[in-house]
């Protein structure tokens, strides 16, 4: 770490540098409001009623704190012709998730393993396919996908959804894992080969119980992934398999009746709350696994 | 036998993620290749009949507006992207107390979703109750702040709301950037009586070069597949000003039943991924090779 | 007896790319065989390939007797100890030592025996609780011992086993490994880029080079009579005095020429050697030059050379000079009169020089 503060020239002014310092608190407060902002005015306007939308001032606190909206958000706003609120679809995506998420980690940990340790002729190769079918844009698989979820017999199922969600998400957690398990030295794998370990012994025994933070990166990266995911959810789902964030934004886009902001805004809460729950009891691995995702290495 | 077995576990292990690889992803692509190459319209047909629909792609004002958007956004998102990471790393790097709060306030919005980042801003940037009818509540009664539904300006509060989203991160990249400078090339220049300004200038930030390839990399390939946010914000619209290529591809694939035309526009998207991503993949994995 | 390792005919490629070619070597039960050579000389890929970690090429391993080339490495009968240790970093000191048996289906009481055997032998009871990531590097490597000793294998492996050391600590993990040895009267393979551990350490030495063996033989046949220049310079130090010179027959025997930068050459008589070439390169270790009062056989001869620098290393005393167009050191005793600038009488021994073709650079005499 670089400590540049200690280095100011000798000839400024004592004030000069408490005025500088100021200055530069005073940006970073102000960046700070930026980005809090939005965040702000969501949580506020979710606990305004209508009228008080309609008549009062977009950042100003709530006269009168209620939480209708937020029951009608949970379970009574209408994302077409239902009037069920997220909760039921809230569950979908967790249905989606939770499954998806041990899936593609627990392949992504096999593969990882197999590319870093058990290194075979043309493993490489397979390895950089692998790589490159991540940066792929998805409109690319959607169609053919459409059809052959249907071939599959899972088109509009939640099973449909976690199967897609696990095919594009292994080349991250190969990346991942194969990253993590390149810095163990091969000597480790050898010796426990002349201990007489096999493949699966040696990953149970030895690579897992030191794998923890790389696994927690992955859950959260593709946790974060898979919960926040909107493409394949509204191609991929019907009516009853649909993942939240379809249904917010079927709520806020709802064309009948009276626009309900707080709603839409506790909605739209109750959408992001368990990525922003993740990030803040986890950001560290949410920060490493952002990192690790675009800055191959 | 279990000899067999206990050499090829590797292999077997790997198969089937190889093998769904090669399907749903190498597979997938030729076959929309291939399809884009055909007359196919609500249902695929496999008789090539060459660029036919490229030639209606590119001659279609919609597929234009489309282009042009992505590059507008494209463009603008990128580089204030950038320059507002590098700022706020920079300021972050000069021994702030806070730091770590300040971090995560900068950083939260990537943990949202995209649908939720449109919706917030779509409220907040609606004339009718947002920041319009504020700042004329308080007394400009001439202000105006149309942009979400003036065709003219549209795309730009999708830039704003992207850059909203995901300039915290660049910052995330460039302070690990900045704090993986070797120290002692720095204690080295203020021995020399070289002020901050110039260390940042003329030896962190050139040494930084490839953490802005990355950043570039990572937010051009986000920018090209903008899906999620358009749809949440605008919906493409008023009438189809934002339309970007992801939105495009999509209406033609599910809501206008022209299989063709989305083939076509996906692949002119993947070309352009590629054109950015191979480039940098195959330099990244050939230096670690040696 | 018969050999408790044998390799004959060994050959091993990376694609077109030969790591080692045409290895044949053998040792009896209780051997202590060193691999030596410069990195990337392949010993350490020879080693891997007795334990039955690389696949091999061509040729064929016997261990004990029996042939090993395709099996697999747990049921080679060997121990092997690696250069940064390969201990389990998540499982303690005695799970790392009973890690193999426990795999092997050994059962507890068993276990529990040769672990606390084991752990008295090399001293480490203390340390049986902690996990690796505690421990000095010292302990590390004992722990690393512990899990070899503990198979009571056929064959012990040594990958540089310790390189990761202080030099302090180096030299007295040598002995150790040394008293081991023969304590157990255990065969072991040893590999190594350090020659003096690999003098010090073995019964058999293989110096190699390029994938190739270049000598086989014991410590004392490799030093005194190394088979070819690339030995002749890589085993001891200083290394051996490598000097060309000119030989000519006479009737007590040959007349060897040493030019000298200025004045005339030095002119020795070798009784023991009649038939060199005329162009030769004489080989002679540093400790064969000396005062000439203090060490002398009958085939010494002194000869006045100027002294150029002069090193004192405690015990000894190097001093350099330029003989043949090259420096040359010799060893001399720490009170010696020599002086940089000055001439000196030095004494040649040469019943113990060596004598190479200066094409092929293989040994003469």
């Amino acid at each position: 770490m670089t400590d540049l503060s200690m280095s100011r020239p000798q000839g400024q002014s004592r004030t000069g540098k408490i005025i500088l310092r100021w200055v530069l608190y005073l940006a970073l407060g102000l960046f700070a409001l930026f980005y809090l902002m939005p965040l702000f005015v969501m949580i506020t306007t979710s606990l305004k009623s209508l009228e008080e939308i309609r008549t009062g001032d977009l950042i100003a606190l709530p006269r009168e704190v209620t939480f209708d909206a937020w029951r009608t958000a949970w379970s009574g706003a209408c994302t077409g012709v239902q009037c069920e609120g997220v909760r039921p679809y809230f569950w979908n995506s967790v249905l989606i998730a939770i499954p998806g998420v041990a899936i593609s980690t627990l392949l992504g940990a096999m593969n990882g393993y197999v590319v870093a340790q058990w290194q075979f002729r043309g493993a490489n190769v397979i390895f950089s396919l692998m790589l490159f079918g991540c940066f792929i844009p998805f409109q690319v698989v959607l169609l053919p996908m459409a059809r052959m979820l249907g071939i599959m017999g899972i088109a509009g199922t939640i099973p449909g959804l976690i199967f897609v969600h696990v095919i594009y998400g292994i080349g991250f957690t190969t990346l991942f894992f194969r990253n993590y398990y390149v810095s163990i030295p091969s000597e480790l794998t050898k010796a426990a080969k002349v201990d007489g370990a096999g493949f699966f012994r040696i990953f149970w025994s030895i690579f897992l119980p030191l794998s923890l933070p790389i696994i927690v990166v992955t859950v959260i990266w593709q946790f974060t992934q898979i919960w926040n995911d909107f493409l394949f959810g509204v191609s991929f789902s019907q009516a009853g398999t649909q993942p939240v964030t379809v249904a917010l934004n079927n709520i806020v886009n709802s064309t009948t009746g009276v626009k309900e902001y707080n709603v839409d805004m506790a909605a739209a809460i109750i959408a992001a709350l368990p990525t922003l729950f993740v990030y803040v009891v986890a950001g560290k691995y949410f920060i490493r696994g952002l990192t690790a995702g675009s800055v191959k290495g | 036998m279990t000899k067999w077995l206990e050499e090829n576990t590797p292999k077997l292990v790997l198969a089937p993620s190889f093998i769904a690889v090669l399907i749903f992803v190498y597979g997938f692509i030729a076959w929309t290749a291939w399809v884009s190459l055909t007359r196919s319209r609500l249902l695929p047909r496999y008789d090539i009949e060459g660029f036919i629909q490229y030639e209606r792609l590119f001659a279609s004002p919609r597929w234009d507006t489309a282009l042009n958007n992505l590059f507008i956004f494209g463009i603008l998102f990128i580089v204030i992207a950038m320059v507002l990471g590098l700022v706020l790393a920079i300021l972050l790097d000069q021994n702030i107390r806070t730091e770590g709060a300040i971090r995560t306030i900068y950083l939260y919005p990537m943990a949202l979703s995209m649908i939720v980042t449109g919706t917030a801003w779509k409220w907040i940037l609606n004339p009718g109750l947002g920041v319009e009818a504020m700042v004329r509540g308080w007394g400009f009664e001439s202000f105006t702040f149309d942009w979400l539904v003036n065709p003219e300006m549209a795309i730009y509060t999708i830039v704003l709301a992207a850059i909203w989203q995901s300039s915290g991160f660049v910052m995330a990249l460039f302070l690990a950037g900045l704090r993986s400078v070797d120290g002692e090339i720095i204690k080295a220049a203020q021995v020399d009586g070289i002020p901050t300004w110039r260390i940042y200038t003329a030896i962190i930030i050139p040494s930084m070069a490839p953490i802005f390839l990355s950043a570039f990399i990572v937010l051009s390939h986000l920018a090209i597949k903008s899906f999620d946010l358009v749809i949440a914000l605008t919906g493409g619209g008023p009438g189809y000003a934002t339309d970007l290529p992801a939105t495009y591809m999509y209406a033609m694939a599910f809501s206008r039943g022209d299989i063709g035309q989305a083939a076509s526009s996906a692949m002119i998207m993947m070309m352009v991924v590629f054109a950015i991503v191979v480039p940098y993949l195959y330099s990244e994995l050939r230096s670690k090779d040696d | 007896m018969s050999p408790i390792l044998e390799i004959t005919n060994l050959f091993k490629s990376y694609g077109s790319t030969e790591i080692l070619k045409d290895i044949n070597v053998s040792i009896e039960p209780g051997d202590f065989l060193v691999l030596v050579g410069p990195s990337g000389c392949g010993k350490s890929t020879l080693l891997n390939c007795i334990a039955g970690l690389e696949p091999i090429t061509g040729g064929s391993i016997r261990i004990g007797g029996k042939d090993m080339t395709e099996v697999s490495p747990k049921d080679r009968d060997i121990a092997m100890v690696f250069q940064s240790y390969a201990l389990y970093p998540t499982m303690t000191v005695a799970k790392n030592i009973t890690f193999g048996m426990k795999v092997r289906g050994v059962d507890q009481a068993t276990q529990a025996r040769k672990l606390a055997q084991v752990a008295a032998q090399l001293q480490i009871e203390p340390l049986l609780n902690r996990r690796p990531g505690q421990l000095s590097g010292g302990q590390r490597q004992r722990v690393a011992m512990g899990r070899a000793l503990v198979r009571d294998p056929k064959l012990f492996l040594f990958d540089e086993p310790l390189s990761n050391l202080d030099a302090k600590l180096r030299v007295e993990m040598r002995t150790e490994i040394k008293a081991l040895h023969h304590k157990l009267g255990a065969s072991m393979v040893y590999v190594t880029h350090d020659q003096i551990e690999a003098m010090t350490l073995a019964t058999k030495i293989v110096v190699m080079k390029g994938g190739v063996i270049q000598q086989i033989g014991s410590p004392s046949e490799i030093y005194n009579r190394p088979a070819n220049l690339f030995v002749a310079d890589f085993m001891g130090s200083p290394a051996m005095n490598l000097i060309p010179a000119k030989a000519h027959r006479a009737a007590d025997g040959t007349r060897i020429e040493i030019a000298r930068k200025s004045g005339d050459p030095i002119v020795l008589t070798d009784t023991n050697n009649r038939d060199l070439p005329e162009d030769v390169i004489l080989g002679v270790r540093p400790e064969d030059i000396a005062d000439p009062d203090l060490r002398g056989s009958e085939d010494t001869q002194a000869a006045e050379c100027l002294i150029d620098i002069v090193e004192p290393a405690g015990a000894d005393t190097f001093a350099v000079m330029q003989l043949g167009g090259k420096h040359v050191t010799a060893r001399l005793h720490s009170e010696t009169t020599a002086r940089p600038g000055e001439q000196k009488r030095l004494s040649f021994d040469l019943g113990k020089v060596s004598y190479f073709a200066p094409e092929t650079g293989l040994r003469l005499n």
